[in-house]
């Protein structure tokens, strides 16, 4: 039985046959159900996450594990790993808070940086080094999925197509369980998920400095720029260097997102990837004639939207 | 050389790619990482520049350094200021005899799959961080293309049918013997229809 404090999205799912019981709802007779709607006011920054520390937000680091005693980490929920039981079949089990490659601490730091309340757990799901990670993915993310993460950052993508249509399933998932994929987009010409999917937030890099500026990118697949470009990040033994890459472009939107939801906790995933539009540096309202935040001068930004605007030369 | 040399051939493929690629960005040395497809280590495979004489063959384990973070998360990166890392700079120098102050890094990806890392060491300094990964990762992408045909043209090779009946008689003994199983029921009605050819 689940408890009544359980939100909607994580109740139990009725065993459906396709179509038996039907998925509709006789509206004459019995009322929809009330649901506490997080409204939509005038989207800003401020509106969005101002005052917030990402308290009672739980994000998932689904990555190469996460050192739990480097400072810029300040602990961990819990860490878990992929590892393989009799038969060579995969399943999560509890490990030691390590990170032997670094990847995922340099991760985790980032979103700690942003959001320093958030409750983070590692997943370990690479580091083996062999050339099949795509499968302690799946099982991995399958498990991050169900163990109720408000957010999973995913820094990585698999280029093998034969993973495309359950990753898929998987994010489809993970959508409706109100449990947002944050996932790196490959900066590589080459077909990789699931960043591509329309049901995550896909992250490439900018080159600014600021930890909190953020583009909308009006032509996805890529959604959103965040700061990923002499990133500090976290590294092993304490230290700290700066790195480029998508890999900690990602963990930026990651960090933003459970600021948000920590102050609008009833936000859908597609709400929530609303207002992180609404509030991007380059977005405006039609009541607004400015962006968000003013544009340096000596920057053209192509891609300000002017919602209502006709741009006549 | 003979045409039939694919192992030369891969041999200067690797090393034309780390020649390009530390010219490209005008660095101290530029190396590409095999993986083990049976350990997961990552083993040197071309060096140009710092290293070049002693590295080919060395091995690191699985996800250890930056071409463990690119081979692990399949996604090109910098690191700057590593040289400034106690840990880093002690594993390198003990390794290679050379420790770099940037690191820039791309996968290798063939058949859909990481086979290995592309690495640049302390490049000149350019305008900017994001166009040195794409070249990088676009130059890396087309490495990756060329090591796949290769693989291509060694697996059809491998594939070519055994000219000397004996030799193919004498493997196809070899291959009964060893089987716990029984063979596959398609194959002994091809052997069959094979002896009835042969018998005309």
């Amino acid at each position: 039985m689940t408890p009544a404090s359980t939100p909607p999205w994580r109740r139990e799912r009725r065993a459906h046959f396709p179509g038996v019981p039907a998925w509709g709802l006789a509206t004459s007779r019995q009322a929809p159900e009330r649901f506490d709607v997080s409204p939509l006011a005038e989207v800003s920054k401020e509106w969005a996450w101002g005052g917030a520390d990402g308290a009672g937000v739980r994000v998932c680091v689904v990555d190469t594990g996460v050192d739990a005693g480097h400072p810029g980490i300040g602990g961990l929920e819990r860490s878990y790993q992929v590892v393989s039981v009799d038969g060579g079949e995969l399943s999560v089990a509890e490990c030691e808070p390590a990170d032997p490659a670094g990847h995922g601490t340099a991760c985790a730091g980032v979103i700690r940086s942003i959001a320093p309340a958030a409750a983070l757990t590692s997943l370990r799901v690479l580091t083996d080094g062999k050339t099949g990670t795509g499968d302690a993915l799946m099982t991995g993310l399958g498990w991050a999925i169900d163990a109720g993460f408000d957010l999973v950052n995913l820094s990585l993508s698999t280029t093998r197509s034969d993973f495309r249509g359950s990753l898929q399933d998987l994010a489809d998932r993970a959508y409706f369980r109100r449990c947002l994929l944050v996932a790196a987009a490959h900066n590589m010409p080459v077909v990789s998920f699931p960043w591509t999917f329309s049901s995550v937030v896909s992250v490439a890099s900018h080159d600014e400095a600021d930890p909190m500026t953020y583009y909308y990118n009006p032509a996805p697949p890529a959604e959103f720029h965040a700061r990923g470009v002499k990133v500090p990040v976290a590294w092993p033994g304490g230290r700290q260097i700066r790195s480029t890459g998508n890999s900690f472009a990602a963990p930026h939107i990651t960090g933003i997102c459970a600021l948000i939801l920590s102050k609008h906790p009833w936000l859908t995933p597609f709400q929530l990837k609303t207002v992180l539009y609404l509030a991007a540096d380059n977005t405006v309202t039609p009541n607004t004639v400015t962006p968000n935040t003013v544009t340096p001068d000596n920057v053209t930004h192509s891609t300000v939207t002017h919602n209502g605007e006709a741009h006549v030369p | 050389m003979s045409p039939d040399d694919i192992d030369g051939t891969e041999r200067r493929l690797l090393q034309s790619i780390v020649e390009v690629a530390r010219h490209m960005f005008g660095a101290a040395a530029s190396s590409i990482f095999l993986v083990d497809p049976d350990t997961g280590d990552l083993v040197f495979e071309a060096v140009s520049g710092e290293g070049e004489e002693q590295l080919v063959g060395s091995r690191f384990p699985a996800g250890t350094g930056i071409a463990g973070w690119v081979a692990a998360s399949g996604q090109p990166m910098v690191a700057d200021d590593v040289s400034a890392v106690t840990m880093f700079a002690q594993d390198a120098a003990e390794s290679t005899g050379y420790v770099p102050r940037t690191i820039m890094a791309a996968p290798l990806i063939r058949f859909e799959q990481c086979a290995g890392v592309l690495e640049v060491l302390d490049r000149t300094a350019s305008r900017s961080e994001l166009d040195d990964m794409d070249l990088l990762g676009l130059f890396a992408t087309q490495a990756g293309c060329a090591l796949e045909l290769m693989l291509r043209v060694r697996r059809s090779h491998g594939q070519e049918p055994d000219r000397d009946p004996q030799a193919l008689l004498r493997r196809i003994g070899e291959r009964l013997q060893g089987r716990a199983v029984p063979p596959d029921a398609a194959a002994v009605r091809l052997l069959a229809l094979a002896d009835d050819l042969l018998a005309l």
